[in-house]
């Protein structure tokens, strides 16, 4: 039986093997990620860097391998993804996912921590604070003009934005963005590094991302996964000089 | 800054269509008992029956929209549950004839008498008790719906895939009661009832009853529906057919949401069988025919998916056409007008009769608040 590990690390991923039709996805990936942390996640197509996500998130099942979160205490892979989002891990979708024929606001209502059994949505009152919190949320995410707008009309960037607030509303210990600068202009993609710093100050993050000047804007630790393995990792001047990755990625 | 759940729940398009309902389940009774039968005003018993039906047929569309339009849960097999509601009012409209029967077995149906059945099977206990056969009409369908929705929804079963399952289970049910020996009449069903809580199934104050009934239970139906879509439920329900692997991240457990409204649902239809029975007058395995739930599902499509009302006007639309297109020399080409409206509708009209009225009043009211805020934002 797999023992309980101590650690400090707020997700620890140790030894993950998956494979599709005997192709590897991910391959003796080992990660850690500690508490306050932001980790940017780049590599090629194919290295991987959903799936990982899809593990943690319990989306997928790994073949062999440990997940912990939260120091070792709780192991990821015996839960669903609604006991993980539960948890307190939350996702972001590389396609923006939001709820189209809801309004911003009800978007955000429902991602809000609270009673998600069917008997405390039938029976609901939306409590003042929650309505200030929603409010706050509009703030963060510089949404509050289109408040009452159904989220379907809302412009790429706006419902990148938009599923980070209901990320937030979620009131995670983890988030995983994946691609959120991903079609959006530079303005917009420089607003949302700005914006994932600020949510850093309080939640642990990880980015996966392509967009090299993004991860350099965000300055932090990366690391380079590549065949569903890390590659390198360390900081982004680092590991963009890493022979290894520089083949990688220009494929020689 | 939000509205009042009830304000919200009863808004003006729901207000209208309880309005509409209460006076027509008022005015046809009344036009009926009460105008002299050569008056042009008057409304024939045939014709109240037919409403009555009508009435009956609304409140399944309503329980498929329900599902449907708001959970994305396409069932083709919601005809088994209001076939089972049938059944169900079937069997105490069978036991209430007595020794009115052919062969007069105090006990035995006729067609047990006929199969030489010496006792009546223990599943046929206690329905000759109003109370227990009307429990039996929502518990029966709901509990099917209740372990089919348990495996369906937790091995995450949609789209296509459910469809076609729902529509397994409701030809299934169709071999079953089809044969003697399951205890339910056989091809021919249960019919011939004489009574229903001791007065004449047959008479007209008794079918004016049953035609008011119906739309009391259409109007609370409505409601139920009504609660249910603008409570935050309803909210998760829409999220969980826009998105459901976002709702799911969210930490909602999207099988619990689905299984929950499709027990509800599968209930309605129950009651709506229960009440159709007596106004027909016959329920038989046919009822169980996939094609009927097919058809149910286009009075949907035809009214107006997730919006409620525009179910309840599909079914009496296409069921109005269907009574005059199958009388008359008309009968053969009705399979044609089915198949052609249903064409016509997802070519024309996707969105229905009811949703096309509610997006062009949305469109519109959207031009206007644009036109207001257009001079503002020129500043």
């Amino acid at each position: 039986m797999i023992e309980k590990r101590t650690t400090s690390a707020l997700l620890y991923l140790d030894g993950v093997s998956v494979s599709f039709d005997g192709f590897k996805a991910i391959n003796n990936l080992s990660l850690t990620i500690e508490p306050g942390e932001m980790r940017a996640i780049i590599g090629p197509n194919g290295a991987g860097k959903t799936t990982m996500m899809d593990i943690v998130t319990g989306k997928t099942r790994p073949d062999e391998g440990d997940v912990f979160f939260e120091g070792g205490s709780i192991d990821l892979t015996k839960l669903d993804e609604t006991e993980i989002a539960i948890l307190g891990i939350g996702r972001k979708f590389q396609k923006p996912t939001v709820f189209d024929m809801h309004t911003v606001e009800d978007n955000l209502l429902l991602a809000l921590r609270d009673d998600r059994r069917v008997r405390g949505t039938l029976v609901w009152d939306t409590s003042k604070s929650q309505e200030e919190r929603i409010d706050a949320l509009l703030d963060t995410i510089r949404l509050k003009a289109v408040r009452s707008r159904v989220a379907g009309s809302l412009s790429h960037g706006q419902k990148q934005w938009l599923e980070i607030g209901m990320l937030l509303a979620q009131e995670p210990k983890l988030l995983l963005v994946d691609e959120p600068v991903a079609g959006m202009t530079d303005a917009e993609t420089q607003q949302t590094a700005e914006l994932l710093r600020e949510i850093n100050k309080t939640k642990t993050v990880v980015v996966v991302e392509h967009d090299m000047h993004f991860v350099r804007e965000l300055g932090v630790k990366v690391t380079c996964l590549h065949e569903g393995q890390v590659l390198a990792e360390g900081s982004i001047d680092d590991v963009s000089q890493n022979e290894r990755v520089v083949e990688v990625y220009l494929g020689r | 800054m939000r509205a009042f759940p009830l304000t919200r729940m009863l808004d003006r398009g729901a207000q209208l269509f309880l309005v509409l309902l209460g006076a027509f389940a008022i005015a046809v009774p009344v036009l009926n008992l009460m105008m002299p039968a050569g008056s042009a005003l008057h409304v024939s018993t045939y014709l109240v029956t037919l409403f009555g039906k009508y009435v009956c047929y609304a409140l399944l569309a309503l329980s498929i929209d329900l599902i449907w339009g708001y959970a994305g849960i396409l069932s083709l097999g919601h005809g088994a549950f209001f076939a089972l509601g049938g059944y169900a009012m079937g069997m105490y409209l069978m036991r209430q004839i007595g020794t009115r029967g052919v062969y007069a077995h105090p006990i035995l149906p006729d067609f047990m008498v006929f199969l030489n059945w010496p006792e009546l099977p223990l599943y046929w206990y206690g329905f000759n008790y109003f109370a227990y056969a009307a429990l039996m009409v929502v518990l029966v369908p709901g509990l099917l719906a209740f372990i089919f929705g348990w495996f369906a929804f937790r091995s995450r079963v949609t789209g296509v895939y459910l469809s076609i399952i729902t529509q397994a289970l409701t030809f299934a049910l169709m071999l079953g009661f089809f044969r003697n020996n399951f205890g339910f009449g056989g091809n021919n069903g249960l019919t011939d009832f004489k009574d229903i809580l001791g007065f004449n199934v047959q008479s007209e104050a008794t079918r004016n009853t049953l035609f008011f009934v119906s739309c009391l239970a259409l109007g609370l139906g409505f409601l139920i529906c009504r609660a249910l879509v603008t409570s935050k439920y309803g909210k998760v329900l829409i999220s969980i057919r826009d998105a459901e692997a976002r709702t799911r991240f969210l930490g909602y457990r999207v099988e619990a949401y689905k299984l929950f409204v499709f027990t509800l649902s599968a209930c309605m239809a129950g009651v709506a069988g229960a009440l159709y029975v007596p106004q027909v007058g016959i329920i038989n395995p046919g009822e169980f025919a996939p094609a009927n739930s097919i058809e149910a599902v286009i009075w949907v499509a035809v009214g107006g998916r997730g919006t409620l009302t525009g179910a309840v006007l599909g079914a009496f639309v296409v069921n109005y056409a269907k009574t005059y297109f199958t009388t008359g020399f008309l009968a053969p080409y009705w399979l044609f007008v089915l198949g052609g409206l249903f064409i016509a509708v997802t070519l024309l009209l996707p969105r229905g009769i009811v949703g096309t009225i509610e997006y062009w009043r949305a469109s519109r009211g959207e031009k206007k608040a644009a036109a207001q805020a257009a001079p503002q934002a020129a500043e």
